[in-house]
């Protein structure tokens, strides 16, 4: 029994290991070598042909320099400043948007649920890529938006959305808006319909009964939702670089020009740990709001 | 039942100058096609601990939540204390309700969820303190206030429910099915704590139940429901030893009910009627509580526990019939022996066993003779 309850959990185990801990290892490695150009572009690398000696080299290559690098530019630390912000944003807006969204689909007639759950999950249909291009045709100067707005004689000049923080809002939110939806509909819809009516037999009045009662019981949804939507929009790269333009600074387009255009595999690397390291903390808070859930659901 | 010793017999309900707390005058609800309350007329009085009663689907929840503001008579008025209550919204009734789920909110503890009607009242923070322990008192629940809900066991949930729905002292407590989630032991026992908490608090109490056996240890007085009408509303031992129809009788504990046609007589102790219902077989004298003329279709409802099973006909009884031992169903306490008559019809007879069951008198495929008295059943017109 045992032996079966160890290969159970080994297998998870293993695979993180093997996908997420030896490439973090190798990313970490990297971040602590030094530019070369070469093939890869770093030194040192690892040649065990060398021996003991070899090895040793190997570790004296090693340093910090590159993230001492990353304080000393103040576009690194802007740019994870303006992923935080626009991250912290996009999930206030994306709870404000999705949460009567699931209100209403929690509060929907039996029948209609699983065509309203359909409707949230259909964009996943389409490619991501395609979706966010999409709304360059919607959003652009010359774009569906604002030549109805100027048809309909609402405004003589076209909207400046595009290459704006605006676009990214828009991009974030329309993207990660089931991952919102979803958690914290499935926390409303085990809601007991006879809380809200006894906490309006006991003196509230419904607006007080949702502020007393449904909030505080949807909580655990709304928290899920909130780090599925701000840990990926933090590392968030397609949507600023094609909808953000040059003004938005973001981390994950900082990494990507480090890498592609750049060609600082180390720098881009340094970059890419620090950005896990700023990841790690939400993500153990919000291991830890599950837990809690968990232990409060029974 | 424990009925304290009182000088004057709880009974408002026989005095016409008693004004009810509740009435319901041609009250009709209905949700689309369905009626699930039909023309209902009501009155309730203060301090009553009132039962509705009947099977699922006649009606009762729909009347309770008319009570409680969650829904809204389709014709007719709930007056509440001499006011009418249709433009109150339930939020602002002195009406407080016991849900059947309990709805305890998960997200508060039993203290928090018992203070939370005080709290909406904006009462203040000493007098919401003592209310709180008062309840928690009388709810015998004083360790537990800090717990949260999924922590207590089911019995104390029930008890945490009652008080927070008792603690705004309401005018009227509505109790939906109180005490439907606990097994059989704990139930009866809720029922008498139930029946104390109803006499120390003097709130009217309207419980609705399925369970007759709840319905008939805790109330007042019955209502007994079937499609949204009232069938009768009486004492228990009014419903159960003078039911005014067939419905009631066969809702209420176990009885035989015997068609026949009616032939009244009178003898010099009052109006009697013979029935004619089987061929072959004397009548059954029974004495009527309604006039019933020549004739007429009738059905006569005995309770098992009205027939004395013997040997011999037992000749100070006006009913005597013969017939042979089927089934005896042992409870214990008492044996139910179902019988077979001559003309094929099934009898049951209860006996208490008075005597230990390797010494009991009749056992299987014996012939027995049943006997009651002329006043022991009831003759029923509908």
């Amino acid at each position: 029994m045992n032996y079966r309850r160890f290969l159970l959990i080994a297998v998870p185990y293993a695979w993180l290991a093997l996908f997420f801990l030896v490439p973090f290892l190798i990313v970490l490695k990297i971040a602590l070598s030094d530019t070369a150009i070469a093939i890869p572009p770093y030194t040192p690398t690892l040649d065990l042909s060398g021996g003991w000696a070899g090895i040793k080299a190997f570790f004296q290559g090693l340093d910090f320099e590159n993230f001492v690098f990353l304080t000393e530019d103040s576009l690194y630390w802007k740019s994870y400043l303006g992923s935080l912000k626009i991250a912290a944003i996009s999930t206030v807006l994306t709870l404000l948007v999705g949460y009567p969204i699931a209100y209403a689909m929690a509060q929907a007639a039996d029948e209609w649920r699983p065509t309203l759950m359909m409707l949230v999950i259909l964009p996943f249909w389409t490619s991501f890529l395609i979706r966010v291009y999409s709304w360059i045709g919607i959003i652009a100067n010359e774009g569906l938006l604002n030549q109805m707005l100027m048809g309909l004689g609402i405004i003589d000049t076209p909207l400046q959305i595009m290459n704006t923080p605006s676009a990214v809002y828009i991009g974030i939110i329309y993207t990660y808006l089931p991952f919102m939806i979803l958690p914290i509909y499935s926390a409303l819809e085990k809601l007991d319909g006879s809380l809200i009516e006894a906490a309006v037999d006991l003196g509230c009045t419904r607006a007080a009964a949702f502020w007393r009662v449904t909030l505080p019981l949807s909580r655990p949804g709304v928290i899920a939702g909130c780090f599925l939507v701000f840990i990926p929009a933090l590392g968030e790269f397609v949507i600023p670089s094609l909808l953000g333009g040059s003004q938005t600074l973001m981390i994950g387009k900082v990494l990507w020009e480090e890498f592609f255009s750049n060609r600082d595999w180390p720098v881009a690397s340094a970059v890419a740990v620090v950005l896990l390291l700023i990841l790690v903390i939400p993500i153990v808070l919000f291991q830890k709001n599950q837990e809690k859930a968990e232990e409060a659901g029974k | 039942m424990a009925e304290p010793a009182q000088q004057k017999v709880f009974a408002p309900w026989e005095d016409p100058t008693e004004k009810p707390i509740i009435r319901f005058e041609g009250v009709t609800k209905r949700f689309g096609e369905f009626t699930a309350v039909d023309n209902l007329d009501l009155k309730i009085y203060r301090g009553e601990f009132f039962a509705l009663l009947g099977p699922s689907g006649c009606g009762k929840t729909t009347l309770m939540r008319m009570l409680a503001g969650f829904e809204s008579p389709t014709e007719g008025h709930i007056i509440l204390d001499g006011q009418d209550v249709a433009p109150i919204p339930p939020n602002k009734r002195p009406v407080n309700m016991m849900f059947q789920s309990y709805a305890l909110f998960p997200h508060l503890s039993v203290w928090e969820n018992i203070a939370f009607g005080l709290k909406r009242e904006g009462m203040e923070k000493d007098r919401i303190e003592a209310r709180v322990s008062e309840m928690l008192r009388l709810t015998r629940l004083e360790q537990f206030a800090r717990r949260k809900p999924h922590q207590i066991s089911g019995g104390q949930r029930q008890r945490v429910a009652l008080a927070r729905s008792l603690a705004k002292a309401p005018k009227l407590l509505l109790l939906d099915e109180p005490l439907g989630a606990l097994d059989k032991k704990l139930r009866q026992e809720t029922q008498f704590e139930l029946m104390d908490i109803q006499e120390k608090t003097g709130t009217t109490f309207v419980i609705v139940t399925h369970d007759q056996e709840e319905a008939m240890t805790v109330a007042t007085r019955v209502a007994v429901m079937d499609h949204g009408k009232l069938v009768q509303v009486a004492t228990p031992a009014g419903i159960y030893e003078a039911p005014n129809s067939v419905y009631v009788a066969d809702f209420i504990g176990d009885v035989n009910i015997i068609e026949g046609a009616a032939t009244p007589r009178s003898t010099p102790e009052g109006a009697q009627v013979e029935i004619a219902w089987a061929e072959g077989l004397a009548p059954i004298i029974a004495t009527p509580t309604e006039p019933v003329s020549a004739g007429q279709k009738v059905h006569y409802a005995i309770r098992p526990e009205k027939i004395l099973v013997s040997r011999e006909p037992d000749m100070a009884r006006a009913n005597r019939v013969q017939g042979k031992v089927i089934d005896i169903a042992y409870l214990g306490n008492i044996s139910t022996y179902r019988v077979r008559l001559a003309n094929g019809q099934m009898i049951s007879a209860s006996m208490t066993n008075a005597r230990r069951l390797s010494r009991r008198d009749f056992t299987w495929d014996d012939e027995v003779w049943l006997n009651w008295t002329d006043g022991a059943g009831i003759v029923l017109t509908r």
